[in-house]
Order: structure tokens, then C-alpha cells, then sequence
């Protein structure tokens, strides 16, 4: 388990370029049209037991799979200390399990709300499944969401994170299908437009030995920019929509500081938690709150690869020096222009627009992808120099032919949606039309869903083939510790008991306790390491006798 | 909003129309006005798919705060 050589954002993985062990988590917009006063947390819990019974995992086990929360550590602060609890919003408390029955519901929603949910479950709901792909579907407050498992590149990124939106798509499916409940819709966007946003956060894993003062300087230029490519479109500006228009980013305008440790209150450009979820003298995981959720593939695909660029650069010392003045004026700034020609200041006296600032920052990336040489076509990493290529593609077109970008870039494709309707039906940007449209683009179902509508119509780019999603849903990433956990869950489901990002732990009859399998390697565990001892064993116990050397020599999980 | 559906197969019908006339080789300004054509369509598509009732649905659509 330990042993490992090699500093790196994941050893064995080629350093300079887009790849490194990253993943995507997403809270789900969680609504159901019939039944307005239902109580959110209550929905969303629905929603993981539903698919609970997709899987049939339930009844192996393996769906109640519970967390482990022992290597959480929400209030470790990577600029080096730790909060006291007591003066951590609660909502900051995520190391503790969220047991959910009536009276906690009551608790913390009132016992009115509660009974307007019709509701008088008395037992535990289901908040949390491990699946069989690797990835955590749960309860977070009140939304759903997916984790999805590590990956190593921006590819399987976008794969597994659409595989999220098929998951909750079959919950969606199923409670539909059940008479005795009301139907629920998901969205995979990030703000309800009446002044309250939840997430979409990356993760990016990186050796703990670069200065986090380099992480803020090289990063914060990049996010106040990144927009332009990744944003997801949002109807209305402020927090509130008080005012009527449209804007390139849904985030934008909860940001209210440069650096910080909260994810709920006062979000900051650059989040601090520090949780490894890994070894941690050698790993940090760079936890991301800034972006928008993305049903756009490319726009997906960009976000994660352009930012692993852009870490590799900080790892080498060869972020360009920017510093943008007031960063989160600027980051707001940019959000509000869609004409992308706004200036805003740098410190050293600069006026630059957020394409100026793209196209620093992808100079900088391709000079030392080619100086590593992890950016050739053909002799690379195999990702880098698409990344790169789609890079330039996409800022040349939002410059000079924005009906090209439209396909790719996920505001654009949705200002360009509803500039048709402006023409044809003469709406002013307050019309309610408007503001169903940004809603129901993030509609998961591929009926309803408006992006899913344009996919249909191939006027959007897709990165990766809908077999590969389709596969993702099921199978875990062959080469990172998530192909450990996923297999464990869909061929012992019924012995696990606890996993976690960076353990599982097993109860099997034979064994006198529970037996906890740390994976704190996140390139171990893949399917070369590990592939095999699976295929030997169709039961637990010989599994894990193999494994922790009761029998032979095990394999390194 | 029934009436919205009813619009579709209208649509249709005064697309299929315009087809037969735009068959020979297409100038520039027949390409430009079939990618109107095409947004045209999508909308029309779109109006078919939408929630009824667009004012009460957004309303509606309350969250709790999330990270």
C-alpha cells in the first residue's frame, strides 16, 4: 500500500501536460413540480434509494454501503491550520454521517414542513451508495449528489461525470414509474435564480510540496477567465436576478472573496479545504469551487484540461505572472460581458480582456508541454495536445466566428437558444419564458432536457461516444484506486459494509472484525494491479485472504 | 399551453412547402435563410417541450443553499 516513488500529481503519470488524477462532483437542482412544499433533503434521499433499486445493489448490500468518515477533514485549511468547530457554519461539518429520519428532518426543516410532505416514515432513509463505477451517489444538505470516481485525464472526466447525470436520470425514471410518489425533476445547473447556488466542484490531486502561495497566484487570473470557455449560461445578474439580462457564468455572482475555507457562505475563488482524501505528506487535493456544472461536452472537457494544464505550469514554476486587480470584481466583470471585449486592470497597470488572459495562459502550457514533450501529436501523453488544440479552437471562434463557438461553448449555445426566441417572439429579458428556458436546459431527462434537445440535432460537439457514458455508468476507470472500490461493490457488495475515498472495509463471516482496506494510493488499485484477483475470486473471504497476505503474497490494493 | 402544440405540425406543413421550391443547387442566401429555417424549427420543437405555464414553473423552482 505504501512504497510508492515518485513526487508527482500521481506517480506514473507523464508530468507538464493535462493528465492527473482529478475528479468532478455535482449537486443536482432537485424539484418536484407536483408537490411544491415537498421537503428537499426528504426528495433527495429519495432519489438515492431509487436508484438503489435500479441496482438491485440494495438488496446485496452494497447499495447502504455506509461512508467512512475517519480521513474527512473539512476544516483542515491548506494555508496550514485548522477551525475550531465551534466557529465552523454547520453546513462546514461534512465529516459527520447525515442520519436522516423523520425527527432530524423535523429538526432541522420544522415539523410543518415535514408534514406538509405528506411523510411519516419513521425509519432511516437511504443517504448514501458507494456504486459499482467507483463513484458516491448521497445526500449533500438538500441536494443529491455525485461523486464521481478518480480519473486521470480531462477525457474520462467528461465520461464519468455524464455517467452521473445517467444515474440520476434512471432515479429520475424510477420515481416516475411509482405511483405512491411524487415525480421528481433534476438539473444539472447551479443556481434556483432567487439568490441560492450550489455546486459543481473539480478535484484535482498535487504534490503537497508546491508553496499553496503559488496555487493562489497561478490559479486565481485563470478562474476569473476560464469562464469564456466552460461557463454555463445564466438568465439574470445578481444573485437575486434583480437585474434582467443574461450572463456568461451561473457562479459568477455568489463569489464574494479571494481566498477562503467556506464552500456555502462567503465562497471564495480559491477554496482552501484541505482534505487529501490521500497520503497526506505527499498529496494535497485541490478542492474547486468555482465552476459552473456542465451538460456542454467540450466545454466539460476544456474545464478539467485546461486547468490540469494550468497546475502543471504552477508545479513548474511557470505560471504566467499576472496578478488581476480585485479579482472577484473582475471575475463578475467578465461573467456580465458576453460581447468578451470588457477590460479589467492587472496590478501592473495592464488592461486585458479574460481572451487575453486565455491566450497567456495557453502560450505558457504549450511552451512546456512541448519543452516536456507530453504535448506531441503522436509521441505525447495522448491528451495534452487536444486539449491544447481544442484550446486555441475555441478561443480563436469566440473571437472571430461565435456561430462556430456556439456548438461547443455551453453559454453560447444557450444565448444563442434564446436570442432565437427573443427575435422571434420579441421577449424582453424578464419575460418568464426566458428564465424557463435556462431551466429547463439543465432538465436531465433527454426529452425535456433543452441542451439533450440541441445534442439530438447535433448542434452540439460531443468529446466522448455515448457507448463510452453508457459504460461509465457501470464499470469503474481501469487505472486509478476507483477500479479497487467499484469492483469491490459489484462483486462483494454484499460483505461491504464502509467505503471511502480512500478505504473499504469489509464484514465477512470467517473474519473475527471488520476488516478496513486503506487505498490512500490513488493510482493503486487499478485494474493492472489488481484486475486479476478479482477474476479469481467469486467470494469475499479468499478475496481479502489473498489480499492482506493471510494466504499468499497479495497485490498491493 | 395546448395551443403551442397545436402550432407544430403547422409548422411542419409550411416547412415541407418551402423545401420543394429550395431543391435546385442552393445559393449563399438559400443556405443562410435554411439555417434561419433550422432555428425556426428548433423552436418550434422546443415550444413542444417546454413546461406549460412558464411564469409559475420558475416561481416554483425554490432550492435549498447548497456548497
Amino acid at each position: 500500500m505504501t512504497g510508492a516513488q515518485g513526487p508527482a500529481a500521481g506517480e506514473g503519470l507523464p508530468v507538464g501536460g493535462a493528465m492527473r488524477v482529478m475528479g468532478a462532483e455535482t449537486e443536482y437542482g432537485i424539484h418536484a413540480p407536483s408537490a411544491p412544499s415537498a421537503n428537499a433533503t426528504m426528495m433527495s434521499a429519495r432519489v438515492v434509494q431509487a436508484y438503489a433499486q435500479v441496482t438491485r445493489q440494495r438488496a446485496a448490500g452494497g447499495a447502504e454501503t455506509r461512508w467512512d468518515y475517519t480521513d474527512e477533514e473539512p476544516l483542515h485549511d491548506a494555508r496550514g491550520w485548522t477551525v475550531d468547530r465551534g466557529a465552523a457554519h454547520p453546513s462546514q461539518l461534512t465529516d459527520q454521517p447525515p442520519v436522516l429520519d423523520a425527527e432530524a428532518v423535523a429538526l432541522a426543516y420544522g415539523r410543518e414542513e415535514l408534514e406538509l410532505d405528506g411523510q411519516d416514515e419513521s425509519g432511516t432513509l437511504l443517504m448514501n451508495m458507494v456504486l459499482g463505477n467507483g463513484a458516491r451517489l448521497y445526500v449533500d444538505h438538500a441536494h443529491p449528489e455525485y461523486s464521481s470516481p478518480e480519473v486521470t485525464n480531462p477525457r474520462d472526466a467528461v465520461a464519468w461525470d455524464a455517467a452521473g447525470d445517467l444515474v440520476a436520470l434512471a432515479a429520475v425514471r424510477r420515481l416516475a414509474a411509482d405511483p405512491a410518489l411524487p415525480p421528481v425533476n433534476l438539473y444539472k445547473n447551479n443556481t434556483d435564480n432567487k439568490s441560492v447556488s450550489y455546486g459543481s466542484h473539480e478535484n484535482y490531486l498535487m504534490p503537497r510540496s508546491v508553496p499553496f502561495g503559488d496555487i493562489v497566484r497561478g490559479l486565481t487570473p485563470f478562474f476569473v477567465s476560464r469562464q469564456v470557455i466552460c461557463g454555463a449560461g445564466r438568465v439574470g445578474i445578481g444573485q437575486d436576478s434583480g437585474v434582467p439580462g443574461f450572463q456568461i457564468s451561473q457562479r459568477a455572482d455568489f463569489f464574494e472573496a479571494e481566498v477562503g475555507l467556506e464552500t456555502t457562505i462567503r465562497r471564495p475563488i480559491i477554496n482552501t479545504r484541505d482534505e487529501p482524501h490521500s497520503t497526506a505528506d505527499k498529496y494535497r487535493r485541490l478542492h474547486v469551487i468555482i465552476g459552473d456544472a456542465n451538460l456542454s461536452q467540450v466545454s466539460n472537457y476544456l474545464k478539467f484540461g485546461t486547468t490540469a494544464l494550468v497546475l502543471s505550469l504552477i508545479e513548474a514554476g511557470l505560471a504566467p505572472r499576472i496578478e488581476v486587480h480585485e479579482p472577484v470584481m473582475a471575475l463578475k466583470t467578465v461573467s456580465h460581458d458576453t460581447s468578451l471585449t470588457a477590460r479589467f486592470r492587472l496590478v501592473d497597470g495592464r488592461r486585458v480582456t479574460a481572451l487575453d488572459l486565455q491566450w497567456m495562459y495557453h502560450e505558457a502550457a504549450a511552451k512546456l508541454a512541448q519543452d516536456t514533450g507530453v504535448g506531441d501529436a503522436v509521441d505525447g501523453d495522448g491528451h495534452t495536445h487536444e486539449v491544447l488544440e481544442r484550446w486555441a479552437t475555441v478561443l480563436t471562434q469566440l473571437d472571430s466566428d461565435r456561430a462556430a463557438a456556439a456548438s461547443s461553448v455551453e453559454w453560447l449555445a444557450k444565448l444563442s437558444l434564446l436570442e432565437g426566441y427573443r427575435q422571434r417572439d420579441g421577449l424582453e429579458w424578464s419575460d418568464a419564458r426566458l428564465g424557463l428556458v435556462d431551466l429547463q436546459w439543465a432538465d436531465i431527462r433527454p426529452e425535456k432536457g433543452l441542451y439533450y434537445r440541441l445534442l439530438a440535432r447535433e448542434r452540439m460537439q460531443r468529446v466522448v461516444e455515448d457507448s463510452a457514458i453508457a459504460t461509465a455508468v457501470s464499470e469503474p476507470p481501469a487505472d486509478t484506486r476507483a477500479f479497487f472500490r467499484g469492483k469491490c461493490i459489484s462483486s462483494f457488495g454484499k460483505d461491504v459494509v464502509g467505503a471511502s475515498w480512500d478505504s473499504v472495509i469489509f464484514d465477512v463471516p470467517g473474519y473475527g472484525r471488520l476488516q478496513r482496506v486503506p487505498t490512500r494510493e490513488p493510482l493503486r488499485g487499478t485494474k493492472t494491479l489488481t484486475g486479476a484477483l478479482f477474476e479469481r475470486y467469486r467470494e469475499a473471504g479468499p478475496f481479502l485472504g489473498e489480499l492482506l497476505g493471510h494466504n499468499s503474497a497479495p497485490p498491493a490494493a | 399551453m395546448a395551443g403551442q402544440e397545436q402550432q407544430q405540425p403547422q409548422s411542419r406543413d409550411s416547412q415541407v412547402d418551402d423545401d420543394i421550391p429550395e431543391a435546385p443547387p442552393a445559393p449563399p442566401e438559400a443556405q443562410a435563410s435554411a439555417s434561419t429555417e433550422g432555428v425556426d424549427d428548433l423552436l418550434d420543437e422546443i415550444d413542444g417541450v417546454l413546461e406549460s405555464n412558464a411564469e409559475e414553473f420558475v416561481r416554483a423552482f425554490v432550492q435549498k443553499g447548497g456548497q
